[in-house]
């Protein structure tokens, strides 16, 4: 099976370009599972359900979107299995975007909004740097200039990836997402491993505690002045 | 590699229909006005050039480059791009100083002996309160955004085939920028709603419903209209201009800035 991974700022247009990408791959008879992963709550299946595809909903609740779909890949990759489906979409809502979703086998699409700003490729990390597909959305609100040195700053960012400039209501570049996505030679394996380490997060605020302030915290920390220490038992 | 014609191959509608006109065969040295009512595709189809699209529009237009379709390079790396397009907006999204974006766009642009004060004393030249190069993009107004945008389409993104939309809306001096963007032996596409400058275009497309409905080539009475509007455009200029420096206009003789057209003296 192929698995496509596509993770992405708020608000990117993720779902949109996804929602013109898969009528295109639809149109030439590829059959997709889709699995979006938000946190509290998302329309979006009902999006993608009217596209005829079978879509699985996972809320992650209190615990990160990444971590979630990370914890649960093996119930992904099961039910785009039993759909008999050749290819799984995976939408994420990361947040922090210190994670970066994709697995070494699988294909790393990264939706970013061209009106974030140029500082913003390099803000973001392994998410976009780590990703095999960099698909800008919204470039026709910024000056042909500023979309140029946009796509400047991401290629330095990820001199390797392919960049697909699109848009989210007119649809354009999602034939180009369609098409690299049908020709990707990924098949997932059954021993995947993320290509980017999550960042440390044994702490006590994981397990709930509300407090602010260093003295009422445990585990792998950072301070301001960049030094890291563990604290605990 | 020189750029002798662009074709753009014909796309469908809003509803889908095929676009009337057949393919449209642009040439080096030509300018083209575009001019239709609003929403009825202008900015697509110089959206469609400026990707050079390959059917993967919502027009579904192809753009060949001297007859032959373009390579992915060239429709991609800024450093080989053979478009300049100054678009509709009219602000910067880019949280910098005015100088870093153009020293940056610049570099995008792979040219390397770009005066920035150059370029912003273009700029300086079109709007009225001048910019600074130390000012960050985002606190520049409209006029003075558009103004900075000009002078980096006609200086940094210097290119063959220039596309222009509705330069006449930002307050700026339309005629001395459209001047600044032209050049001999380019091909220009400007969009309009403006009939000075639709009219003195050679060639015009007519858009409507998403498609390219009619092209009409101006007549010699057009152009000499277009001549005599000039002249018009002019005197309300300077009228915006006197009504900007705070002074109070008295008068305005109607008559004899009729007499004294170039529409009259042509006669």
């Amino acid at each position: 099976m192929k698995f496509i991974i596509v993770a992405g700022t708020p608000g990117a247009g993720k779902t949109a370009v996804l929602v013109h990408t898969l009528k295109i791959l639809l149109q030439q008879n590829v059959k997709p599972s889709v699995v979006k992963i938000d946190c509290l709550y998302s329309d979006d299946p009902k999006r993608f359900a009217k596209l005829g595809v079978p879509v699985q909903l996972g809320l992650s609740m209190d615990m990160c979107p990444d971590h979630f779909s990370i914890y649960n890949t093996d119930a992904i990759l099961e039910f785009a299995k039993e759909q008999n489906s050749e290819f799984l979409i995976m939408e994420t809502a990361g947040l922090c975007h210190r994670c970066a979703p994709y697995t070494n086998n699988s294909l790393g699409v990264c939706v970013i909004d061209a009106t974030s700003g140029p500082n913003n490729p390099m803000k973001v990390g392994p998410f976009l740097s780590c990703a095999d597909i960099v698909v800008i959305t919204k470039g026709d609100m910024i000056s042909q200039a500023e979309r140029e040195i946009f796509r400047e700053c991401i290629l330095e960012t990820n001199p390797n990836c392919s960049i697909i400039e699109a848009n989210g209501l007119s649809g354009q570049g999602a034939s180009e997402l369609a098409l690299q996505i049908r020709s990707t030679e990924k098949l997932v394996s059954e021993n995947e491993s993320l290509r980017h380490n999550a960042p440390f997060a044994v702490c006590t605020l994981c397990a709930g505690e509300k407090r602010v302030g260093a003295e009422h915290h445990r585990g792998l920390l950072r301070k301001m002045n960049g030094m890291q220490e563990y604290v605990g038992e | 590699m020189e750029i002798h014609q662009i074709t753009i191959q014909a796309g469908i509608d809003k509803l889908g229909n095929t676009e009337r006109l057949p393919d449209l065969q642009i040439n080096k040295g030509e300018i083209y006005g575009i001019v239709g009512p609003t929403g009825s595709g202008k900015s697509q189809l110089i959206a469609d050039i400026e990707q050079l699209a390959q059917g993967d529009t919502a027009s579904k237009r192809k753009i060949l480059i001297n007859g032959e379709i373009p390579s992915h390079e060239l429709r991609s790396d800024p450093r080989k791009k053979m478009v300049a397009q100054l678009s509709q907006n009219m602000n910067f999204f880019a949280d910098m100083p005015v100088a870093d974006f153009l020293k940056l766009h610049a570099k995008c642009r792979g040219k390397k002996n770009i005066d920035v004060k150059h370029v912003i004393s273009i700029a300086n030249t079109l709007t009225g309160e001048p910019i600074n190069a130390s000012d960050n993009l985002t606190i520049l107004s409209g006029g003075q955004t558009r103004a900075l945008m000009v002078a980096d389409v006609a200086i940094i993104s210097e290119s063959p085939i220039v596309l222009i939309d509705e330069i006449e809306n930002a307050g700026i001096k339309k005629h001395e920028a459209l001047q600044l963007l032209s050049g001999e032996g380019k091909i220009i596409l400007v969009v309009t709603h403006d009939p000075v400058l639709a009219l003195s275009a050679q060639k015009r497309i007519i858009m409507k419903n998403g498609c390219m409905r009619d092209i009409i080539e101006s007549t010699y009475r057009e152009k000499q209209i277009s001549l005599q509007l000039n002249d018009i455009d002019q005197y309300i200029l300077t009228l915006r201009e006197d009504v900007r420096a705070g002074k109070k206009i008295e008068e305005v003789n109607f008559d004899a800035l009729l007499h004294e057209s170039s529409f009259l003296k042509c006669l």
